[in-house]
């Protein structure tokens, strides 16, 4: 069970990174070991605007269907399109391949309610 | 006869494992006042013997099919069912198994389905077929409220040429989600494309289309098919008749999105309406396969490399989206699809082909001969397929009713469809002398 | 084993079926139907030879209940009875198009209305349709039932309450009648949580759907309170009768108050499944509901049986004739046969059946709750989960032994849950076959847990690519 260092985390077991001018945001290795083999995602359309807690996409695997939550506000710039042919790439490398939407921040200080990677690793422990 | 084969020394037996006295104290968390007082209102149950006289009695206050001749159609149809087919489906580890989840012990309905998705997209010429719904009225009411989610819009153009009863079943789930009908009349039972063209506008989810249409005809596919492509969003949804698929270009070739239709034709027999057999297919298209209801078979590899089948795509399903799923469906008409499939099988390239055309053949001998009857006229002479419009100087409802004395009956009295005439279907099964009779008979009339 | 699909028997030219000749004159079907004939059809050849081998092959890769027990929770999997195939199949009674003057079918309209007047007198309800073709389509059925009351009353209400033990099919049946769907928890006896139940119920609230027994087999001891509560914010109660098997001559749903219900002829009633159906789903409600049932409706005038279209109120039509009259033939007959005693010693050794498993396994497998059961009880395999082998691998074990596993995984409220619903036509036979293999397997798993967790070993096919089927679907050949 990793849990990447330089990374913002949320209790719904995303992960936020921060680029120059927009953030990453996708699912931890915890989500992914618990939803198991995933075969098919649901993605936002590219300028779509979310509040923080918004759902925005789905992840299907097998036998369970799981929303995914945004751990900040904004608008979508961009969408993993490889993880409609190759959704297993959250599975195999989800801080990296894996990566689900780049957004532009609606508020910089949402990131300072996240989690960081110790407090995220704790987070995961008592579950 | 109860089914129980407990005696009483090893229920006495339970009793001691289980740590009570009698019976009746595994029900005393039942309050009162919900409780029975009485026994059931009903009779004591009878012996086998007792059960068949019954039945048979029942029977006989009946007069089937075994005892006149049909020409009723309007959406179940008399095909000859193969003996073969009750002899397969009989086998018990067809019928008393239950939905295949335990893939491992259920390859035989699981290949079978997978049989009849394959002959359903063959037939229909759609990439996706799914396992069946409950009849060709709901499956058509499912496709409609598919396509509204699909294209997120709720206008649905409902031509007057759609069977009635279709319609009646597609409005009351309509209802479910507020969608809003545009009812399409039409003149001479038959689609005017320019009318059509009028109606559609960018918040038309779906046009349907019946092929054959309810009176038998075959509308200007064709034209219809390019109106609807030219409104970008429009789904085009085709009911249409399987049996004549053998024969009938496939509605995918029409550009159909959707195609559902009432497989009963395909050797389920006619069993007073049910159960019968919805079918549904759709383009291979990704986001359509999400929507699409139904249980879906595919086919995979187990851990030894060896090919086997399973339900898939189970995520759209009730049982695990719960109130965001595609449908409710659970139970659908799992049996009636194997009865498809041996149809198709046993049928085959040829004998499909076969069913459809001496079909063909023997209605259009039938209306030809009735056209030439005076004060009888066919209205849809130039483009029906089995199934025509009669129309009769006499009252339709007399005259039906007058031919059941001779133990025929002409057809489906449209008046029942708020319209006029009799529709009249034959099939392979009507013979020369049967239709010479009906001819004959109505002559007189 | 393994079987070929049926086309893989085709050979160009061969045939299975067989046609009169055609007595008449060909029409020009290419004038008439120019520019809509089929070019290519492609359907196997194959012999009548060839379909038996090949479907006789496919259900010998099947099981059925006349195979051995079939013990899932829900589905009331009992002995499917020849006799109501035989009846089913009399020809008097199914050559019968649904478009036939009702005056020739006074035979079967009375075998229907009979069915209809032993429904409500086991349910207490007092009007039935037989329209609906399943249980789910039962449901939806009352829903929409539910939906045209509150609008002919001017009532806007959106929401239907469902406990979270409730199966798929509520909530869906729910959504799609255009509800809003609010989930409350059970407490922690199995039960409906009244405390939640009052949170969730106001003046938006149109029903609340329940099963009782519930989906753990537990009776709401409450339900009289609980119908009580909806009715006071002026609500409906809705009887999902899936768990019919459980009380029948105990008690009715409709002295519990439900307004209106569902029976699954396919469970209750011994109608073979089928493999997936066909089922049948018909709808019991109390009168001030009667005006809004689909359409027609069986009734009776003086000696004869008619189609009563004449009701304005009606919701319409959610089967385009009258339902799945062969499920129904058979269903009568079960009724016929087994009678009014019949039915009520059938809940008791159903009863009977599923507390002796309980005594016998609960030391082994966890029982989650103390409460006393009915028909159904719910295991949970979390221990065996600690020890190295799921719910899943016990399932899958089950069937390297010949017998069919239990329901998995539901009802959601329980962890690795293993629901068991033997009915009463096993017997102390197969029951005690059925825990002894139950704890084999939960020795292996001590023993040689790799037994378990690669299981099954001896089926037709091993563990199966779930993810492959659906990350890259071949649905069709």
């Amino acid at each position: 069970m990793s849990v990447k260092e330089d990374l913002y985390y949320s209790e719904d077991h995303e992960w936020v990174r921060e680029e120059e001018d927009y953030l990453v945001i996708g699912v931890t290795d915890f989500a992914q070991e618990e939803l198991g083999d995933i075969v098919f995602v649901e993605l936002p359309e590219v300028d779509e605007e979310f509040d923080k807690d918004d759902s925005f996409g789905v992840l299907e695997s097998v036998k369970a269907v799981s929303d995914t939550f945004i751990p900040v506000s904004g608008r979508v710039i961009k969408v993993n399109e490889d993880l409609l042919d190759n959704p297993e790439l959250i599975n195999d490398d989800p801080y990296g391949e894996g990566w689900l939407i780049k957004v532009d921040p609606a508020d910089d200080s949402e990131l300072d309610e996240l989690l960081s990677a110790e407090e995220y690793a704790e987070f995961i422990e008592e579950e | 006869m109860d089914y129980i084969s407990n005696t009483a020394a090893e229920k006495n037996k339970m009793l001691k494992e289980i740590g009570i006295k009698e019976i009746k104290d595994l029900f005393q968390m039942i309050p009162e006042a919900v409780s029975a007082d009485d026994e059931l209102n009903i009779e004591s149950g009878i012996s086998e013997m007792e059960l068949m006289r019954k039945a048979q009695a029942q029977a006989a206050k009946n007069k089937s099919l075994d005892q006149q001749i049909s020409f009723l159609g309007a959406g179940a149809y008399d095909h000859y069912v193969p003996g073969i087919i009750d002899a397969l489906i009989s086998r018990s580890e067809f019928y008393t198994a239950y939905t295949p989840y335990q893939a491992e012990l259920s390859q035989g309905t699981l290949e079978a389905i997978y049989e009849y998705q394959s002959m359903i997209c063959d037939l229909t010429g759609m990439g996706i077929a799914n396992a069946s719904m409950l009849d060709g009225g709901s499956a058509a009411a499912e496709a409609v409220t598919m396509a509204a989610r699909i294209t997120r819009n709720s206008r649905v153009i409902l031509p007057d040429t759609i069977n009635p009863a279709y319609r009646e079943v597609i409005k009351t789930y309509g209802a479910g989600v507020d969608l809003d009908f545009v009812d399409l009349e039409t003149e001479d039972q038959f689609i005017d494309p320019t009318q059509l063209k009028e109606n559609l506008d960018d918040q038309t989810a779906v046009v349907v289309l019946q092929y054959p249409n309810f009176y038998g005809s075959i509308e200007k596919m064709e034209e219809i098919s390019k109106m609807v492509k030219n409104n970008k969003k429009t789904l085009l949804l085709v009911i249409a008749n399987p049996v004549l698929l053998g024969v009938l270009k496939a509605p995918a070739d029409f550009g159909a999105d959707i195609v559902v239709g009432e497989a009963q034709n395909l050797g389920s027999g006619l069993n007073y309406g049910g159960p019968y057999l919805g079918f549904m297919a759709c383009k291979d298209d990704r986001r359509m396969l999400r929507q699409l209801p139904g249980r879906i078979v595919g086919k995979t590899t187990d851990v030894d490399g060896k090919e086997g089948f399973v339900l898939t795509l189970q995520t759209r399903e009730q049982h695990i989206r719960r109130e965001k799923a595609t449908s409710n469906i659970c139970t659908n008409e799992a049996l009636n699809a194997l009865m498809a499939t041996i149809y198709l099988s046993t049928m085959g390239k040829a004998g499909l082909k076969e069913v459809g055309e001496q079909s063909y053949h023997k209605a259009h001998y039938l209306a030809d001969k009735l056209d030439q009857l005076a004060g009888y006229q066919v209205l849809n002479k130039e483009n029906f397929f089995n199934e025509f419009v009669l129309k009769t100087e006499k009252d339709s409802t007399e005259l039906i009713k007058e031919l059941l004395a001779d133990d025929i009956i002409a057809g489906y009295d449209l008046k029942e469809a708020g319209s006029e005439g009799i529709l009249v279907c034959v099939t392979e099964k009507r013979s020369k002398a049967e239709m010479d009779k009906l001819v004959e008979k109505l002559e007189v009339l | 084993m393994e079987e070929k699909l049926i086309k893989d028997y085709s050979s160009p030219g061969r045939r299975g079926y067989s046609l009169p000749p055609l007595e008449v004159e060909k029409s020009d079907i290419n004038e008439n139907l120019a520019g809509y004939l089929r070019e290519e059809l492609e359907l196997p050849e194959v012999s009548e030879v060839d379909v038996v081998r090949h479907y006789t092959a496919l259900s010998e890769m099947n099981y059925g209940v006349d195979s051995g027990i079939y013990p899932l929770g829900s589905c009331t999997m009992k002995y499917n009875p020849k006799r109501n195939e035989r009846v089913a199949r009399i020809s008097g009674l199914s050559n019968i198009h649904p478009y036939q003057p009702i005056e020739q079918l006074q035979g079967s309209l009375e075998i229907l209305y009979q069915l209809k007047l032993d429904l409500a007198e086991i349910s207490a309800m007092d009007e039935i349709t037989l329209q609906p073709a399943s249980g789910a389509h039962g449901e939806f059925t009352s829903l929409l039932i539910v939906k045209k009351y509150f609008e002919d009353r001017e009532e806007n209400r959106t929401k239907v309450i469902v406990p979270d033990s409730a199966h798929g099919t509520n909530p869906a049946s729910a959504a799609m009648a255009g509800f809003d769907v609010v989930e409350i928890a059970s407490n922690e006896r199995g039960m409906v949580d009244l405390d939640a139940l009052a949170e969730a119920l106001d003046e938006n609230t149109a029903a609340l759907m329940l099963t009782n027994p519930n989906t753990l087999g537990i009776f709401e001891e409450d339900i009289l309170k609980i119908t009580e509560m909806v009715h006071k914010v002026g609500g409906l109660v809705y009887y999902d009768g899936a768990n019919m098997n459980a009380i029948m001559g105990y008690a009715k749903p409709g002295l519990m108050d439900f307004d209106l219900m569902h029976f699954n002829l396919h469970k209750t009633f011994s109608t073979p499944h089928g493999g997936g159906g066909p089922g049948s789903g018909p709808v019991g409600v109390k009168d001030f509901l009667a005006p809004y049932l689909p359409k027609p409706v069986l009734k009776k005038d003086q000696e004869k049986y008619f189609w009563d279209y004449q009701r304005p109120k009606s919701i319409g039509k959610v089967h385009s004739f009258y339902g799945n009259y062969g499920v129904m033939l058979r269903a009568w007959a079960y009724i016929k046969t087994v009678g009014g005693k019949g039915l009520k010693e059938t809940t008791e050794n159903a009863v009977l059946n599923a507390n002796y498993l309980k005594a016998r396994l609960k030391k082994d497998f966890e029982l989650p709750y103390a409460e006393e059961s009915l028909h159904e009880f719910v295991l949970s395999g979390s221990r065996q989960k600690e020890e190295g082998a799921s719910t899943l691998n016990i399932a899958k074990r089950l069937l390297d032994y010949d017998q069919y596993a239990p329901t998995i995984y539901f009802p959601l409220v329980v962890k690795e849950a293993m629901m068991i619903e033997p009915t009463e036509t096993e017997n102390i036979g197969t029951l005690d076959h059925f825990v002894e293999t139950m704890l084999t397997i939960s020795r292996e798993i001590k023993e040689d847990p790799e037994l378990v967790i690669n299981a099954p070993h001896t089926t037709t096919v091993r563990k199966l690519d779930e993810t492959a089927a659906a990350r890259n679907p071949d649905l069709h050949w």
